[in-house]
């Protein structure tokens, strides 16, 4: 577990992450990325940037997060929402931000940042949806869970808006990706939730009839680079791998595989052409890639790779592993897998090698986090169960309901979790 | 401290001083207004923002009048301006210019999205505003105002007891003159037939409902999306075509689908890998821009007048009313109005739908009926024979 702090001008100082084992190495060279672009302002507290967190593994693995929960105990504060969202809080600072969708089209898109010891609303803004907003009833407009480089907001929308705020909400810069490109979008709802890297926002906006990636300059909304993607519906979001001391690569997941590419130029690095789901997103190890793919397929990162068209070495392959609508989760050398009917599989990340099974209470679309030793799992009835997983079988030990339905991926950040419903989002910390 | 931060920072204590000066503002407003797509112009339009953000609370309606034919991009950035000038002046303990805001309201020649702005602030200031204003809005351009109009009037007709049937059919029919969104005019359809009144939804949303009808081409393996048969060359209805299996004629098909779908799975065939064109005419009383509003889960092309105005490769997504526009200039008197919907071979269970619902209206959803329409055709394609869902002719051997 390591505990980074970069430093910006004089006296300034800004706890950047906690990070996980696995991903330490991985974190410590993100860091400077981050460094980069983060603000000057001295801010308190670790943040939670993006989807799955700031090394989009899911894990904050200093956090120790309350095992129980009730409107009475350990929930420090709720606050009302005003619209849908699927979309997953974010935390930067002394802000959590979260987006929402409301309107009979869907089409008014929120962001909302709120004040995080008091759960005070400091500001909102509103934009009007540029795309189409037409979303399987499940899914809504503001489902892409929003991203952060510390300074600046990246709301991302099914309707393929993207609006960029600082931290006080004042507008930056603005695109509407199917206003650019009419045919970008999927009548079910699109889901994938943009990252940074660097200066770089990588976007992909994936679909039957135009698919695409992006990466856009984080400063500007302009595109640093485009590239053509496989034409098929696509709910999967980025993930981030740091290459030994080069750039970091964006690792894109389609029906088709997995694209590694550069995140400043969007060439492509390597590819892994044997096929990915499009709905749970891969994972990165210390070393290696977990994917979707036939099951669970690991593949080595981290080697060089000659031939653009080449493919990383499989290291192992499961057909019994493979995940619902959850992502698997990386903890302390195992991963965990939540299959369709709910049973959650621990397994070994070296060999694929099940160690545990655990049926748990579903069904699932939100992703589970880690704080510590405990993974989070809420299910869509918005009961949440927290399963111990540092002995040799994973235990339940606290079962808790925000009794509404939950479809987002919480954030945890210093002993507090974060998660949204439809109407309200809640913070959970003693 | 970012440069953006600075300009932010002095825009703050320069608005503390006065409105912008009316150059200033409007050279602010066209650098919006230039932003274009790809994030052409997005440095400009922020810098813009962050000088609008900036100014006073008198300046309000003049940004909001900067909303008239700007793009739905620059309506965004000005959206913000205006949200955050208003935040800050309330913040501060500040007044706001209620009856500016109300008149720009009230005048329905602004800008629909501007309007609902100015409402929108309005109302944080003045609690009676809604009861005030929405009343009056049943027919307004904005859908959003309409929409609460609408609402209003069902509430108002639900709370009606028992015994005032005809007192309630009266607010549920004024109520389903402004009502444009689909859940809505649903309700109120189905409230007024419960009190004995029939609903003409296809009138009412002006779903086209008669088409000439030919195929199936051939779309094995999405080949047909981007391929031109025949009636993408020439329109010729006594024209005898080559299509997937053998020669096919031109037929009709029309429906009585309460919301105007045209189901070419149940009442042609479940044709599969297939393409179909269907045709209709539509007479308009002038020239005049419209908007093609489509429902369908299949992968569609539309041309008007013999130009291409849309396509869209997506199959089995969902299906909704209005789930695509697509604008479009009419011409005075017929119009041709060609559709190409394809299937695909999917065999599951929730791919097997092959339909389409479209219907014509103005931008902000109200249906546009062609001239000499009656209450049973919303085309000038005069069904041949009865009115009953059919196909007359879609196979070899078949005449018009």
């Amino acid at each position: 577990m390591i505990n980074l702090q970069t430093f910006g001008k004089a006296g300034s100082c800004r706890r950047v992450e906690n990070v996980t084992a696995p991903n330490a190495n991985a974190v410590r060279r993100i860091v400077p990325l981050v460094a980069a672009v983060v603000s000057a302002t001295c801010l308190t507290g670790a943040d939670w940037l993006q989807f799955r967190g700031n090394d989009v593994s899911g894990v904050s693995a200093l956090s120790e997060i309350p095992t129980t929960w009730s409107d009475t105990e350990n929930v420090a504060w709720k606050v009302d929402l005003p619209g849908r969202g699927l979309s997953g809080a974010i935390v930067i600072g002394d802000q959590v931000v979260v987006t929402a969708s409301s309107g009979f089209r869907q089409d008014r898109l929120h962001v909302l940042s709120f004040d995080r010891a008091s759960g005070n609303k400091n500001w909102e803004r509103q934009f009007w949806a540029t795309g189409r907003t037409m979303t399987h009833p499940k899914m809504c407009v503001a489902t892409p869970t929003p991203a952060s480089d510390g300074e600046r907001i990246f709301a991302f929308y099914s309707s393929n808006d993207v609006v960029c705020l600082d931290l006080d909400g004042n507008l930056l810069w603005l695109r509407g990706l199917t206003h650019d490109f009419p045919n970008a979008s999927n009548s079910l709802g699109m889901s994938s939730s943009p990252i940074v890297i660097g200066d770089t926002l990588i976007v992909q906006v994936e679909n039957d009839a135009e698919s695409f990636a992006t990466g856009l300059d984080t400063s500007t909304g302009k595109a640093r680079w485009k590239k053509v993607r496989p034409k098929k519906a696509n709910w999967t979001s980025p993930t981030l791998w740091q290459n030994g001391d080069s750039t970091a690569l964006a690792l894109l997941q389609s029906s088709a595989g997995i694209e590694a590419v550069d995140p400043r130029t969007g060439e492509t690095q390597w590819k892994f052409g044997d096929g990915a789901s499009t709905i749970p997103s891969s994972v990165v190890t210390t070393d290696a890639l977990l994917i979707p793919s036939n099951g669970l397929t690991a593949v080595r990162l981290g080697e060089k790779v000659d031939d653009a068209e080449g493919s990383p070495e499989v290291l192992w392959n499961d057909s019994k592993l493979g995940p619902g609508t959850s992502s698997p989760i990386v903890v302390n050398g195992k991963v965990f897998v939540v299959n369709r009917v709910g049973v959650l599989q621990a397994a070994d990340v070296n060999t694929g090698s099940t160690l545990w099974k655990l049926r748990l209470k579903g069904p699932f679309s939100a992703t589970p986090v880690a704080a510590g030793k405990h993974l989070i799992f809420f299910n869509e009835k918005g009961d949440a169960q927290v399963v111990d997983i540092s002995g040799a079988e994973g235990e339940i030990v606290g079962e808790n309901s925000v009794g509404e339905t939950i479809l987002s991926t919480p954030a945890i950040s210093d002993n507090e979790m974060f998660v949204r419903s439809d109407g309200h989002l809640w913070k959970i910390a003693r | 401290m970012p440069i953006y931060r600075c300009s932010f920072a002095a825009a703050v204590v320069f608005s503390m001083m006065t409105s912008l000066p009316a150059a200033d503002l409007n050279s602010q407003i066209n650098a919006i207004r230039n932003v274009s797509r790809e994030g052409q112009g997005n440095e400009a339009a922020a810098a813009a923002v962050r000088a609008l953000s900036g100014a006073s609370a008198n300046d309000l309606v003049q940004i909001l009048a900067a909303f008239e034919n700007a793009s739905p991009l620059a309506a965004n950035y000005l959206r913000n301006a205006v949200e955050t000038v208003a935040d800050r002046q309330l913040a501060a303990g500040k007044s706001l210019p209620n009856q500016q805001l109300e008149a720009f309201v009230q005048k329905r020649s602004n800008d629909p999205r501007a309007r609902r702005l100015a409402f929108e602030v309005l109302t944080k200031v003045d609690a009676t505003a809604a009861d005030r204003l929405i009343p009056t809005m049943l027919l307004d351009p904005s859908p959003e105002f309409r929409r609460d109009a609408v609402e209003r009037l069902v509430a108002e007709a639900e709370s009606l007891g028992k015994d005032a049937t005809d007192q309630a059919k009266q607010i549920y029919r004024k109520a389903l003159s402004g009502a444009t969104d689909s859940d809505l005019a649903k309700k109120i359809s189905e409230s007024l037939k419960k009190l004995g009144d029939d609903v003409d939804l296809v009138r009412h949303f002006g779903f086209l409902t008669d088409w000439r009808i030919v195929g199936p081409f051939d779309n094995h393996d999405f080949i047909g999306f981007d391929t031109a048969y025949a009636p993408e060359e020439e329109l010729d209805f006594a024209a005898k075509l080559k299509a997937k299996e053998g020669e096919v004629a031109w037929g009709e098909i029309t429906t009585t689908d309460e919301f105007g779908i045209v189901d070419i799975a149940k009442s042609v065939a479940p044709h599969k890998g297939a393409v179909m064109y269907l045709a209709t005419t539509y007479e308009a009383a002038a020239d005049r821009n419209v908007e093609f509003r489509f429902g369908t889960p299949n992968a569609w092309k539309l041309w008007v007048n013999g130009e291409f105005l849309f396509g869209r490769d997506e199959y089995h997504r969902g299906m909704a009313i209005d789930q695509y526009r697509v604008s479009a200039k009419l011409k005075a008197g017929k119009n041709v109005i060609l559709l190409k919907l394809c299937q695909n071979e999917q065999t599951d269970d929730w791919a097997q739908r092959y339909q389409i619902q479209i219907r014509v209206c103005d931008p902000s959803g109200v249906a546009v009926l062609p001239v000499n329409s009656d209450s049973k055709s919303t085309t000038n394609l005069k069904p041949s024979k009865s009115r009953s869902p059919r196909l007359t002719a879609s196979v070899e051997g078949a005449s018009e």
